[in-house]
């Protein structure tokens, strides 16, 4: 039972059901090998004795025959889901000591459906970063090294704790939210399974907000079956959410057909930027051929305004997360920094509770939204978007799924790219179009780079087409057949 | 005669514009499903979404959405069957979420109109711009500790209706009828109850001046004022205050102002303008209100008829003059009250009768129509007796004041105290036969042309029978006898 | 358009961030170097486009007007910094 860590979801769930082992069994490994990578830093807060009493708890209900879709499977929560009873940040100080008295929707579908939870898994603060470099709780690590190199690398961002958690074999899998590639880029640099479902599809009630037109719950795994496990059990109608979509939850496993045959690939040429790394362009190509093989048929399209996504993107998520963080305000919960008068206890409280990344774009969006800017501003990026969703909207008349590479480099050094905020967006640059259009997008490991770090590809899909994606990005899966495994990892290489 | 202020420089205009703030009646706020009820323990009817704690969002109330339609059908304003809510983003102890939730440039009734009454029974329209929905903050307490104020968010997320007028008002009299209309209007619609002393209806005055022709002024803006007077003695205040101003030599500057009731006065609250900006912007957790026109269809069923409506039909139906239905119409529950007397009898006696001794007893003893002793069915019997000549006017006053007292009916009361009208010629002869014969100085003196002393004879004839005599046979039987 | 000190102590205010002078001065670059990249969205014609609202192609749900949230003082208080009989308590605040 050395490897419990390394199974699948769905391996776990035919262990557990043939008796091959039990949650709590299951769940002690875990716990351990959370404990194992505590250099990672993946966890803001640690779990244990919930975890056991849930696993404790799951095998009961196992027993008993009223076994979940995720029943016994040790998870992470990124500490973005407020979690009843557990103190929940956004990896903020503002938030440091907020226990909610309530627990998020998906995270309580997915204990609903027999999750364990390991633990809150760490972020980028209030989930903006693509590094997870800007949580109050200290950078995490990837559990990927450069060939040679023991330098430390970022998980990506900001789901950056789930990432490397789940590609470090701690977790079997892990919650991200992805407002503009924080599930996609992540998943890509730490070689695991990223999903981010169509906007709407899981809802956000319970979930800390950055922007809310764009913030979607999704699930990060080690395979492309068990985003599907995963994604059953988070998603559905939520009547709290009035963004929440009330379509019927499908079994997304039994669309991994395996069976790609006819279908159309859109491969946006505008995708193709000057100063992608070769090797990203070369994934991307060999990408092509594997759904060539495969029988799809590979169409180039055209996404015109997508040059224009990013700086669109900068300007709708500072602008909502401006208004959406004025919440925090040292009143009703959370830290508070005494001051003379009421505005001053507001401005220190929120000097020294956001983070740098954090205070520059509520800056940014509260210039945005000012008189006199609103219309060149955010105004004109709302224009931008619905040219961006027509693009895709066109694209879709001709093709079924888009393939992209998921963000233009591999995993890069804790350190680079800090001191120049826009050559830091630039790693969304291929994850932000489909979030500013509200599309389902997944990131797969399709190989390694020259360095020996996983590189990502993304498949696009339709709106509420997670379906198609799946079986797509099932077939490229096991085309790619990603084995590596990355040097910090529980119990060694 | 239009209303003027007298300046150094010469006569003045005031222009009004009113922005009211209603409370929605509804069960639950706009966006949770916490309680509205007036008066409950400090932060007891709040939810997680009204405390905005991390993560919680919005679903909009839909029973609040129709009472904006029918507040807006009521107003005879255009329904916007798409609107859009906005963030107002502002930081105050009692606004959890940093910003309101209200709407801004699509909001969800446009253009309409409402009719003052005026004195005299005059009308005059006067244009509503608009009408949205928004969020009402929580309480700041200031009181209750040295250094710190309590906040209590029950009233965080209830429903208002903010109702902006055009600056169509010109007097401090036509605002008190606005406010009093508006309120009328959305009392019979039961979208808002009306009281200001609970703060369900707050105005917001916009005051400027001008000479009689000329360009608007620039205005000020009285927020928040809570009852009918304080509204009208701020814009007196207000307005002699800027034509001080302007002739002195200066200038108005636009600004918010605070009213102080114990003074009378205004003034400034420009430490709280300066940093105002709203940055509005679309609320992202909340997706565009769309009406299905059936529904809307729906609602205008519901609407009841409107005191206008009534108004003319009372003056049309019942000969009242357009005054009297102007007071008759205020209330629903009065008019109906009216209408239930008036069935079947004479309307205009019945109107005197409601309007003056019911109404004036209602008062007088603190009692509404619910818990009044007397029924529109017994009052509408009084009347009865009264137009067949069963009893004077003068008798059914006393028949009423036992009515009030026993709660009986008038017939009832009319026959036990033997208070039939005496309409027997014989018998009105015979007292005034007797009175003739004892009275000879009164009667030489009427002869003589003192023809005023009728009255006296009259009074006389009235004591004799015990104020049952038929007061009309009194006089021409009089006027016969002394004649002879 | 750019962003000087002033501008950034005028949003910083807005906002209800303290902001030192010092950083005002750095701030004041990085957030123009943002601006002036965002910028590029001026050269797209964009005349007749309607901004979107939401990326969701629906309309505005409506919940049943029924009373069932609230009526739990400990569960919206328990968090607070500072509270008093049931109230949150803040530095007191002059009208």
């Amino acid at each position: 039972m050395s490897n419990l860590t390394h199974l699948t979801i769905a391996d776990a769930l035919s262990g557990m059901d043939k008796g091959e082992f039990t949650a709590r069994e299951l769940t002690e490994a875990h716990v351990k090998a959370v404990e194992d990578t505590r250099a990672l830093n993946a966890y803001i807060v640690e779990t244990p004795e919930i975890a056991l009493a849930q696993a404790d708890a799951s095998d009961k209900r196992r027993a008993s025959g009223t076994a979940g879709v995720m029943e016994g499977i040790p998870i992470a929560m990124k500490d973005l889901f407020c979690t009843e009873g557990t103190q929940t940040t956004a990896a903020s100080h503002i938030l440091e000591g907020f226990v909610p008295t309530y627990e998020s929707t998906v995270s309580g579908n997915l204990w609903n459906a027999g999750a364990v939870m390991l633990g809150k898994s760490n972020l980028d603060q209030f989930a903006m970063g693509s590094a997870n470099i800007t949580s109050y709780f200290g950078n995490v690590i990837n559990p990927w090294q450069r060939e040679g190199s023991d330098a430390q690398l970022t998980p990506g961002g900001s789901s950056g704790g789930s990432a490397a958690t789940v590609a470090a074999r701690a977790a079997m899998a892990a919650t991200g939210t992805d407002t503009g590639g924080s599930i996609r880029q992540p998943a890509a640099f730490s070689g695991i399974v990223g999903l981010k479902p169509t906007y709407g599809r899981c809802s956000r009630w319970g979930v800390i907000a950055f922007a809310s037109s764009l913030d979607q719950a999704g699930p990060m795994t080690r395979s492309v079956r068990d985003a599907a496990i995963m994604l059953e059990a988070m998603a559905g109608y939520d009547a709290k959410d009035s963004t929440s979509v009330n379509l019927p939850v499908p079994r997304y496993q039994d669309a991994l057909t395996g069976d790609i045959r006819g279908l159309k690939v859109g491969i946006p040429k505008e995708y193709r930027i000057d100063g992608t790394p070769i090797e990203i362009e070369k994934a991307w190509e060999q990408g092509i051929e594997w759904l060539r093989a495969a029988g799809a048929e590979p169409v180039e399209i055209s996404l015109p305004h997508t040059k224009y996504a990013l700086p669109t993107y900068y300007i709708i998520a500072p602008a909502e997360c401006s208004s959406n963080l004025a919440r925090y305000d040292g009143v009703r919960y959370g830290q508070r920094v005494e001051g003379k008068s009421l505005d001053d206890m507001y401005e220190n409280t929120r000097a020294a509770g956001f983070g740098d990344e954090v205070k520059r774009r509520i800056l940014i969006g509260t210039y945005v939204l000012s008189a006199g800017y609103y219309d060149a501003y955010y105004n004109k990026a709302r224009q931008v978007r619905t040219l961006i969703a027509n693009d895709f909207k066109k694209a879709y008349e001709s093709v079924d799924v888009i393939l992209t590479p998921t963000a233009p480099s591999p995993a890069f050094g804790i350190g680079e790219k800090m001191d120049d905020p826009i050559a830091m967006y630039l790693n969304d640059v291929f994850t932000v179009p489909a979030s500013l259009a509200g599309l389902p997008g997944i990131s797969i490991p399709s190989g390694l780079s020259s360095e020996g770090t996983p590189l990502g590809l993304q498949l696009l899909g339709r709106a509420f087409d997670e379906e198609t994606l799946l079986r797509v990005a099932g077939v490229m899966e096991q085309a790619a057949g990603f084995s590596a495994l990355p040097q910090l990892i529980a119990g060694g290489k | 005669m239009s209303y003027r202020i007298k300046g150094n420089t010469g006569d003045w205009e005031v222009v009004i514009g009113l922005e009211v703030h209603a409370q929605v009646i509804s069960n639950s706020k706009l966006f949770s499903g916490a309680a509205t009820a007036f008066g409950a323990e400090p932060n007891y009817q709040v939810s997680l979404v009204d405390a905005a704690m991390p993560g919680m969002l919005p679903v909009l109330n839909k029973e609040v959405v129709a009472q904006g339609v029918r507040t807006g059908l009521g107003l005879r304003a255009k329904i916007n069957m798409k609107s859009v809510f906005e963030r107002k983003n502002y930081f105050y102890a009692d606004l959890p979420q940093g910003y309101q939730i209200s709407q801004f440039l699509e909001p969800i009734v446009g253009e309409g109109v409402l009719t003052l009454d005026l004195d005299g029974g005059e009308t005059r329209d006067v244009g509503i711009e608009r009408m949205h929905l928004e969020q009402d903050a929580g309480k700041s307490i200031h009181d209750q500790h040295p250094t710190q104020s309590y906040i209590d968010l029950n009233r965080s997320g209830v429903a208002l209706m903010e109702i902006v007028s055009r600056p169509d008002l010109r007097s401090p009299e036509e605002a008190g009828a606005y406010l009093r209309k508006l309120r009328s209007i959305l009392r019979y619609l039961g979208t808002c109850d009306g009281n200001m002393d609970e703060g369900s209806m707050r105005a917001d005055v916009n005051v400027s001046v001008r000479k009689p022709g000329e360009e608007l002024g620039t205005r000020t803006e009285t927020k928040n004022v809570n009852s009918i007077r304080f509204v009208q003695q701020s814009i007196e205040f207000e307005a002699k205050r800027q034509i001080k101003v302007i002739e002195d030599g200066g200038k108005i500057v636009q600004e918010t102002r605070l009213f102080d009731p114990s003074t009378g006065t205004t003034r400034s609250m420009r430490s709280k303008e300066e940093a105002h900006d709203y940055r509005y912007f679309p609320d992202p957790d909340l997706l565009p209100l769309v009406l299905d026109p059936a529904w809307v269809e729906e609602i205008k069923k519901t609407i009841p008829e409107l005191p206008d409506e009534k108004k003319a039909r009372f003056i049309k139906d019942f000969g009242l003059s357009a005054y009297d239905a102007g007071i008759l119409v205020t209330d629903r529950d009065r008019a109906a009250f009216y209408e239930a007397v008036a069935e079947g009898r004479d309307a205009k006696l019945a109107a005197n009768w409601v309007m003056g001794d019911y109404f004036g007893a209602l008062n007088k003893s603190g009692l509404s129509l619910e818990n009044s002793p007397v029924s529109a069915k017994q009052l509408g019997g009084l009347i009865g007796l009264i137009s067949d000549d069963t009893i004077s006017g003068r008798i059914a006053k006393e028949v009423f004041e036992a009515m009030w007292e026993s709660g009986k009916d008038a017939d009832v009361i009319v026959e036990e105290k033997g208070l039939k009208q005496i309409t027997d010629t014989s018998a009105i002869e015979a007292a005034i036969d007797e009175i003739i014969a004892n009275n000879p100085g009164q009667v030489e003196g009427y002869k003589g042309g003192n023809e005023r002393l009728i009255g006296w004879f009259v009074g006389q004839t009235m004591k004799a029978t015990g104020g049952k005599a038929n007061p009309g046979m009194v006089n021409e039987l009089l006027k016969k006898k002394l004649a002879e | 358009m750019s962003v000087d000190k002033n501008t950034v102590a005028k949003i910083a205010k807005l906002a209800r961030i303290r902001v030192d002078e010092a950083q005002q001065e750095a701030l004041s670059g990085e957030l123009n170097q943002i601006l002036g990249w965002v910028e590029q969205l001026s050269e797209l014609d964009t005349t007749g486009v309607e901004p979107m609202t939401s990326v969701v192609e629906m309309t505005q749900p409506l919940r049943e007007d029924v009373v069932n949230d609230g009526h739990y003082v400990d569960r919206v208080t328990k968090n607070a910094p500072d509270s008093a009989h049931g109230f949150y308590a803040v530095p007191k605040v002059v009208e």
